[in-house]
């Protein structure tokens, strides 16, 4: 917390002596005339309008491939492989039109996919062979109209995200406002997620038997259900509801010309269905079962930006976050980029990021759980960790166009090499693509 | 002097400084802004990290404040 605190100070500090650099009032060259023959000419305030057509303002294509390697995956336990490979794509169309004077209306529609391959996805089948490749695909929409004239925006977005394991339904209702100089904005987000997730179990923990109202049926690890009539159907799994809601404040602030800052903060409570059934927990004395979590869980995540223009060509990113929620857990997130413009159309930006958290009170490693234990899991992702992210990005976006075609007017590309402590090893290498 | 009156009085500190810094804003007219109005100025996460946010939140167990989403997503490995 000594960090924090310090940090807090010493950012004050530089807010004091930024400052006293801007407080010379605008002197300029122009001299009133004494006398003038010019008369001013007065013209209605709506000459300016003109209802605009629905247009595509900007596409924007993302795409990444990420590789994992580690040896503590839940599925097993919290022992095992945790290869990883995953591919992810998506498209994100803005439409703009204003249909009255000073409202700007944008709606986003996108679409996302992702494919992957997680070798400890193969043992939900205690023998490996359950498939390790599985399909993302993530439609999105949302609807914003703006007050060109104040600042002020108003929007509503819906969510999907569907794959064999869960599926989620998301939607948000978001504003915001700026100040009466525009030099301040304060925004508001609530969003909820309503999820399912399909209980599949590692295939030594599925019930044998479950006796329904139509009768006894016989549940395979496959999911197939062998019915009264001796034949497999291929069966519905249950699914399990899990409930997100959650309210997201910023606010941010230009302190002078050269500095800005915001504030970040989400209040997020979760009910229902926190477990992944496939994912194992050995006990101490050898015997295995599925991973049980509380059923409600709140979140508290209080976040800091400040960005820093120094000099003509080097910008300062920086990002604080400070975690805490109802299972033990509490972080901290320090993150700080330095993109250097070699060109006003050009820059590098190397990055680095670091994140530390403590332990969820429900974690223990491979057969260290007692049986007598309320919650219990082995996901490494509850555990004691730190982790440093380190990469570097590049951002072209020449007038002309890259590569000079006019349509494609910026291109990011941008690597990342991540490890934690845990001895889990990734790397990411994103492209993103922006078509006016 | 025990701990937690220390902590007590750097935190009254620290918000102090945190106020005089807010109250020193200064009044910013359009044309001051360039600099501000560059893209790699921008306070929010860049297109290009959009996948990084989702192995990070997955990876991890602290998640939001990022202007990100708070839920929904994969029931993953």
């Amino acid at each position: 917390m000594r960090k924090v605190y310090l940090s807090v100070i010493g950012f004050s500090l530089l807010c004091r002596l930024n400052s006293h650099a801007q407080t010379k009032q605008d002197t300029g060259l122009y001299i009133k005339p004494a006398a003038s023959l010019y008369t001013p000419v007065s013209t209605p305030d709506t000459a300016g309008y003109n209802p605009r057509a629905l247009r595509i303002d900007e596409i924007d294509f993302v795409t990444s491939y990420y590789g994992q390697t580690g040896d503590h995956s839940a599925v097993t336990g919290g022992i095992g492989t945790e290869q990883v490979t995953d591919i992810a794509n998506s498209l994100t169309l803005n439409l703009v039109w204003q249909n009255k004077p000073q409202k700007k209306n944008t709606l986003a529609v996108g679409l996302g996919f992702d494919y992957h391959s997680a070798a400890s996805q193969a043992f939900v089948s205690k023998t490996g062979a359950s498939s390790p490749t599985g399909t993302r695909i993530y439609p999105s929409l949302d609807w914003t109209v703006e007050n060109t004239k104040t600042g002020n925006a108003f929007g509503l977005g819906a969510y999907y995200s569907g794959e064999y394991n869960y599926q989620s339904l998301g939607a948000d209702l978001h504003f915001s406002q700026k100040t009466a100089d525009k030099n301040g904005e304060f925004s508001a987000k609530l969003q909820g997620y309503f999820d399912q997730v399909k209980l599949i179990y590692p295939s030594e923990l599925i019930p044998n038997t479950t006796t329904s109202d139509n009768g006894t049926v016989v549940t395979s690890a496959s999911g197939t259900v062998l019915s009264g009539d001796g034949h497999g159907h291929r069966a519905a799994i249950p699914s399990s509801p899990r409930t997100t809601l959650s309210a997201s404040f910023s606010y941010s602030q230009m302190i002078n010309s050269r500095l800005q800052i915001m504030f970040l903060g989400d209040l997020v409570t979760q009910h229902g269905y926190l477990s992944l059934p496939f994912h194992r927990v050995y006990f101490t004395n050898g015997k295995d079962t599925v991973e049980h979590l509380p059923s409600s869980r709140f979140k508290l995540p209080l976040g800091f930006r400040l960005n820093y223009f120094l000099g003509d060509n080097i910008i300062l990113r920086t990002y604080y976050r400070y975690y805490q929620d109802n299972w033990g857990i509490k972080s901290n997130t320090i993150g700080i980029e330095v993109p250097y413009k070699v060109t006003p159309f050009f820059s590098i930006s190397p990055f680095y990021r670091f994140y530390d958290q403590s332990a969820a009170k429900y974690f223990a490693p491979y057969e260290t759980h007692s049986p007598t234990d309320e919650y219990y899991t082995s996901n490494y992702e509850y555990s004691k960790f730190n982790a440093n992210f380190f990469g570097v990005g590049f951002r072209i976006a020449p007038p002309k166009g890259v590569f000079g075609w006019q349509g494609l007017h910026e291109m990011e590309i941008r690597y990342g090499h991540y490890t934690q402590t845990t001895d889990l090893v990734s790397d990411v290498v994103s492209l993103s693509l922006g078509f006016k | 002097m025990t701990p937690i009156m220390i902590k007590r009085l750097v935190s009254v500190v620290a918000c102090a400084f945190l106020l005089l810094s807010v109250t020193s804003c200064v009044h910013l007219k359009e044309y001051q802004k360039s600099r501000l109005n560059d893209s790699e100025m921008a306070l929010g996460n860049r297109k290009v990290e959009k996948n990084e946010l989702n192995f990070e939140s997955y990876r991890e167990a602290a998640s939001g404040a990022n202007a990100g989403k708070t839920g929904g997503g994969c029931g993953c490995n």
